[in-house]
C-alpha cells in the first residue's frame, strides 16, 4: 500500500489510516465485496461468471457516468436534481438528430452540448440568483422533461440503427474489445474524473468551495466560475450517459430516467460523499453504483421480488451514511 | 496561602486521563474554595478544557478523585453536573437563538405543574418568568426583557443571559472559559464587576483566559498548567505577569513584542476617503499600521472592503499600482494578503488539511498547466510547518483536529506561502495561547524589519503573467487588533475606529492604552 485516494479528497500515506479510516475509505469497497459474495453464496458460481458480471457493469454504466458528474457537484457542497430529465432529453436530442440525418459522432455531441445547455443554465442560476441548488434544479427538472416532451411531441422517436446502438452491446459475440465500448468510455472518464478531482487546481478548488465556501472566497477562488463550470461538466456528463441510455432503448424517449437522479445521488452518498460538500471520491461512486447493480441483478437472478430489491438498496443507503455519520462522530 | 481552614467547594486530587497513546493529563490537582476566583492558566493544550470537561460531565477521569463540598463527585453526563450546580459558560455560547431569554435560562429545568416527573406537564410561563426575573437581577440586569428572543441580544447580553441560567440553577461552581473573547472593552469590565458579585455569593469561580492581564484583575488565585501537570501557581497578588507567562512557557519570555529596525519605504495601500470607514490612510513598507476600536466599530468592514470581499460605496483604495475595487482573487494576484478573524467560519476549511488550507490561494507552483501534484503540495507546506513550529502529524492532517495556535499559524502560513507583500490581519492572535502569539509577533517583526521571512519559498516563483507591483524587500502590514498592549507593543503607528470612523494614524509614541480608549469610545471629541 503506498498512496491511498481518501473519501475526503485527501492524499496519505497507509500509515495515517487507523481503522476508523480504514472503515470510511474502503468500506464501501468491503460492502461491495460483501453484498457480492452474500448473492454469490446464494446463487451460486454462475453469479460470477464473465456473462454476468459484463451483464452487471452494462447494468451501471447508465447510472455510473451520470454520478460522475454528480460526484464533482456533491463535492462542491451542490446538488443536481435534474440530472433524469438531462438523460431524456440527451435520448431525444440524439434521436433526432439522427433522424434529420446527422452522423452519430454528430447526433451524440449534440447531445453533450444539450446538456451542457442546461447545466449551465443551472449554474447561472445559482450564482446570479443565489438561490440553493436544491430548489433551483428542482425547477430545471420540470423544466428540462418538458423541454424534451415537446421536442419530442410526446412520443418515442425513432432513429435509423447506427453504431451508437452498440455501445452497451455484449461483447461475447465477438463485438468489441473485451468488454463493450460504452463500458470503456466509462472507464477512461471515470479516470479523467478521479484525476480532475484529486490532481487539479479545478478539483482542488471544489473540495476546498464544498467544505467552506467562505474559505475559498478568501483564498481568492472564484466560486461563481468555478460553480457554472462543474455545473456544466456535470450536466454533459449526465447527457453522455443519455447517450448510452439511448443506445440501449435505440430510440429517443421523452419519459425515461424519471427519478433516476435519486439513484446517482445514492450511488455518491453510498460512496462516501456528504451532501454538505467537501468530500466524496470516484471510486466510492463507481462502488457505490455497483452496490446497487449488485442487489438489482442479484435480486431478480435470485428471484426474489422488485420490493425485497427496493428495501435492500435503502437499507443501505441508511447504513452507509450511518456509518459515516459515526465516522464523523469519531474523529 | 494560609487561608482560613475551610473544606474546598470542589476538589480534583490526581486527575488523569489519555486518548489513546496521548496523555492529556497526568495526575492534575486542583481545589477550589468557595468565594474564590482561581485563575486556570495554561497554553493551548496544556489540558485545561480536558480537566474542566470532567468537572462538568462531559469525560471520565481513568484515575483521581473529585469531590464536590467534601462529598464524592462523579457526574454521569452534563445534565448531572448541572443538577449538582457546576455551571459552564464556554467561549462558544450554547443559547438558543429563536427561543426567548427566560425560556434560555430555564431551559432543562422548566418549572412545570404536577412535578418534573409528570410527563408532558405543562409548562408555567409565570413562574418561569419569576425564576429568569430573578435570576437576572441577581446579576444587576433586570432590564434585559424575559420575552426577547435571545438571538436579539449582543453578545455581551447573551453571557449575561448564560450566567444567568447558570445562577437560575442554582450553581455553586461557575467555570468561565475565555469569557471575554467577544466581549468590548466596556463589556469586560462589567463582567469582572459581576464576578465580584457572584463570589460575594460564596459561588466558587474557575476563571479560564489567555489574557493574563485579565488574570491579574479578576482572580485571587493563579493555577498553571503545563503538558497535563501542574506547573505552579500562587496567589495572583504575589505573581508578576511574567512569572506566569515563564510558568506556561516553562522558560522566561524574552521581549514579547520584537522590534527590529524598521524603515518605512514606499507607499503600498492608499486610501482615500473610503466609505465603509470614512478611511484615509497611507500603508507603506516596513511598518505595522494597527487599527484600535471597540467592537462593532466597523474595523472588520473596513478591512473586507479593503480585500474585495465587501462592496466600496465611495472613495479611492490602491494596492501599489492597482487602483480601484478588485474582488479577492485579484487581490492575491496584486500581492496582499489577509488573515480572518473569524478562524473557525471563513480562514480556516475545517474538513481540508493542513496543507490544502495553506496553499489554496497559489497552486500554481505545484504542477504544469492547471495541475496540482499533492507531493509538491506536501513538501510546500512542511516547509512551513517547520518553519512556523506548526504542530501536526503529516501536511494531510486534518486541519479541525489542531490546537487553536496552530490552526492560526496555518492561516498565516498561507500568508508567507503566497508571499504577499501586503498583510491584512483581523485579530490575528485571537484565543491562541501566549507562546503562539509571541511567535506570530517575531513573524510579524521580521516580515516588516526585512528579517528571514522575506526570502520567497524555495522552488516558487511569482505565477507566469502576473506583473507583481512589488517585489521582494519588507512587506506591510494593516493590523486589527483588541487587545490594546498588542497594538501598542507591535505597531509603528496607530489609527482608531469609532463608530465607523477612521481617525488619522500617530506614532505608536503619541499613544497610550488610556488615551486609545478615550478615542476609540468617542470621549475625546475631535
Amino acid at each position: 500500500m503506498d498512496r491511498a485516494l481518501a473519501v475526503d479528497g485527501s492524499v496519505g500515506s497507509a500509515r495515517f489510516i487507523s481503522a476508523r479510516r480504514l472503515v470510511n475509505e474502503r468500506g464501501v469497497l468491503i460492502g461491495l465485496v460483501v453484498v457480492a459474495l452474500a448473492f454469490g453464496a446464494l446463487i451460486g458460481p454462475q453469479f460470477f461468471a464473465a456473462a454476468n458480471l459484463e451483464l452487471m457493469a452494462r447494468q451501471t454504466v447508465i447510472v455510473c457516468v451520470a454520478a460522475l458528474g454528480m460526484t464533482m457537484i456533491i463535492v462542491s457542497g451542490g446538488i443536481d436534481l435534474s440530472v433524469g430529465s438531462i438523460v431524456a432529453l440527451s435520448t431525444v436530442v440524439t434521436a433526432v438528430l439522427l433522424q434529420q440525418g446527422a452522423g452519430p459522432l454528430a447526433a451524440a455531441l449534440g447531445a453533450v452540448a444539450a446538456g451542457a445547455l442546461c447545466g449551465a443554465i443551472n449554474g447561472l442560476l445559482i450564482t446570479q440568483l443565489g438561490v440553493v441548488p436544491f430548489i433551483v434544479t428542482l425547477g430545471t427538472m420540470l423544466l428540462v422533461r418538458g423541454a424534451a416532451k415537446g421536442l419530442a411531441d410526446e412520443r418515442r422517436v425513432d432513429a435509423p440503427i447506427t453504431w451508437l446502438n452498440d455501445l452497451l452491446r455484449t461483447a461475447r459475440d465477438g463485438r468489441g474489445w473485451l468488454l463493450p465500448a460504452g463500458i470503456w468510455m466509462t472507464l477512461v472518464l471515470a479516470v479523467a474524473v478521479a484525476f480532475t478531482l484529486q490532481y487539479t487546481r479545478f478539483g482542488r478548488h471544489l473540495f476546498a468551495i464544498g467544505s467552506s465556501e467562505r474559505t475559498a472566497r478568501l483564498c481568492g477562488v472564484r466560486i461563481n466560475r468555478t460553480k457554472l463550470a462543474v455545473y456544466t461538466v456535470g450536466a454533459a456528463l449526465a447527457a453522455l450517459s443519455g447517450v448510452l441510455q439511448f443506445s440501449k432503448l435505440s430510440v429517443g424517449d421523452p419519459t425515461v430516467a424519471q427519478g433516476l437522479e435519486l439513484d446517482v445521488i445514492a450511488a455518491v452518498i453510498i460512496g462516501g460523499g456528504s451532501l454538505l460538500g467537501g468530500r466524496g471520491s470516484v471510486v466510492g461512486t463507481i462502488a457505490g453504483a455497483a452496490i446497487m447493480a449488485v442487489i438489482q441483478i442479484g435480486c431478480s437472478q435470485q428471484g426474489l421480488p422488485n420490493w425485497v430489491q427496493q428495501i435492500v438498496t435503502g437499507a443501505i443507503i441508511v447504513f452507509a451514511v450511518g456509518l459515516d455519520r459515526w465516522r464523523q462522530k469519531a474523529t | 496561602m494560609a487561608g482560613p481552614v475551610t473544606t474546598p467547594r470542589f476538589e480534583m486530587r490526581g486527575v488523569r486521563k489519555a486518548f489513546g497513546a496521548t496523555t492529556a493529563l497526568d495526575g492534575v490537582d486542583l481545589a477550589v474554595r468557595g468565594g474564590e476566583v482561581c485563575a486556570l492558566v495554561g497554553q493551548n493544550g496544556a489540558g485545561k478544557s480536558t480537566l474542566m470537561a470532567m468537572l462538568a460531565g462531559a469525560l471520565r477521569p481513568d484515575a483521581g478523585v473529585m469531590r464536590l463540598d467534601g462529598a464524592d463527585y462523579a457526574p454521569r453526563d452534563p445534565l448531572a453536573a448541572r443538577r449538582a450546580g457546576v455551571a459552564m459558560i464556554y467561549q462558544e455560547l450554547s443559547l438558543a437563538p429563536h427561543l426567548s431569554v427566560m425560556e434560555n435560562i430555564v431551559l432543562g429545568v422548566e418549572p412545570v405543574r404536577g412535578g418534573a416527573a409528570a410527563p408532558f406537564a405543562l409548562v408555567q410561563r409565570e413562574r418561569m418568568r419569576a425564576t429568569a426575573t430573578a435570576a437576572l437581577a441577581e446579576l444587576g440586569h433586570g432590564d434585559i426583557a424575559p420575552e426577547r428572543p435571545v438571538g436579539e441580544l449582543t453578545p455581551a447580553a447573551q453571557q449575561l443571559v448564560e450566567i444567568a441560567r447558570a445562577l437560575a440553577i442554582g450553581c455553586r461552581v461557575l467555570v468561565l472559559d475565555e469569557p471575554t473573547s467577544s466581549l468590548g472593552h466596556a463589556d469586560v469590565h462589567a463582567l469582572f464587576a459581576l464576578i465580584a458579585r457572584l463570589k460575594a455569593q460564596g459561588i466558587a469561580i474557575v476563571y479560564i483566559s489567555h489574557f493574563i492581564e485579565e488574570v491579574k484583575a479578576v482572580s485571587d488565585r493563579v493555577v498553571v498548567l503545563r503538558d497535563g501537570k501542574n506547573a505552579g501557581g500562587g496567589m495572583t497578588a504575589d505573581m508578576p505577569a511574567e512569572a506566569i507567562v515563564g510558568l506556561m512557557v516553562g522558560r522566561t519570555l524574552g521581549e514579547l513584542y520584537p522590534h527590529g529596525v524598521r524603515a518605512a519605504g514606499e507607499p503600498v495601500l492608499e486610501l482615500d476617503g473610503l466609505v465603509p470607514g470614512a478611511a484615509t490612510l497611507t500603508l507603506r513598507r516596513g511598518e505595522i499600521l494597527g487599527i484600535a476600536g471597540l467592537l462593532g466599530a466597523g474595523r472588520t468592514r473596513l478591512l473586507r472592503a479593503i480585500f474585495g470581499l465587501e462592496p466600496v460605496r465611495d472613495g479611492r483604495v490602491s494596492v501599489g499600482a492597482y487602483s480601484g475595487w478588485s474582488g479577492p482573487h485579484d487581490r492575491w494576484r496584486q500581492g496582499m494578503g489577509m488573515l480572518s478573524e473569524d478562524r473557525a467560519g471563513e480562514g480556516l476549511a475545517m474538513g481540508l488539511s493542513v496543507a490544502d488550507n495553506m496553499t489554496l490561494t497559489r497552486l500554481e507552483p505545484f504542477g504544469p498547466a492547471f495541475t496540482v501534484w499533492p507531493g509538491r503540495q506536501d513538501r510546500a507546506a512542511a516547509r512551513w510547518i517547520d518553519r512556523l513550529g506548526i504542530r501536526c502529524s503529516h501536511p494531510r492532517q486534518t486541519i479541525g483536529q489542531l490546537s487553536g495556535g496552530n490552526q492560526q499559524k496555518v492561516a498565516v502560513g498561507r500568508l508567507l506561502h503566497h508571499d504577499v507583500d501586503v498583510l491584512v490581519l483581523d485579530e490575528p492572535t485571537r484565543g491562541i495561547d501566549v507562546a503562539s502569539k509571541a511567535q506570530i509577533y517575531q513573524l510579524i517583526d521580521e516580515l516588516v524589519s526585512g528579517g528571514p521571512e522575506r526570502a520567497a519559498p524555495q522552488g516558487v516563483s511569482a505565477p507566469p503573467g502576473v506583473a507583481r507591483p512589488f517585489q521582494g524587500r519588507e512587506k506591510a502590514v494593516l493590523l486589527v487588533s483588541s487587545y490594546l498592549p498588542e497594538l501598542l507593543g507591535v505597531c509603528d503607528r496607530i489609527a482608531v475606529m469609532s463608530r465607523g470612523r477612521l481617525g488619522p494614524a500617530q506614532p505608536v509614541e503619541a499613544w497610550t492604552e488610556h488615551s486609545l480608549l478615550m478615542e476609540a469610545s468617542g470621549a475625546r471629541a475631535s
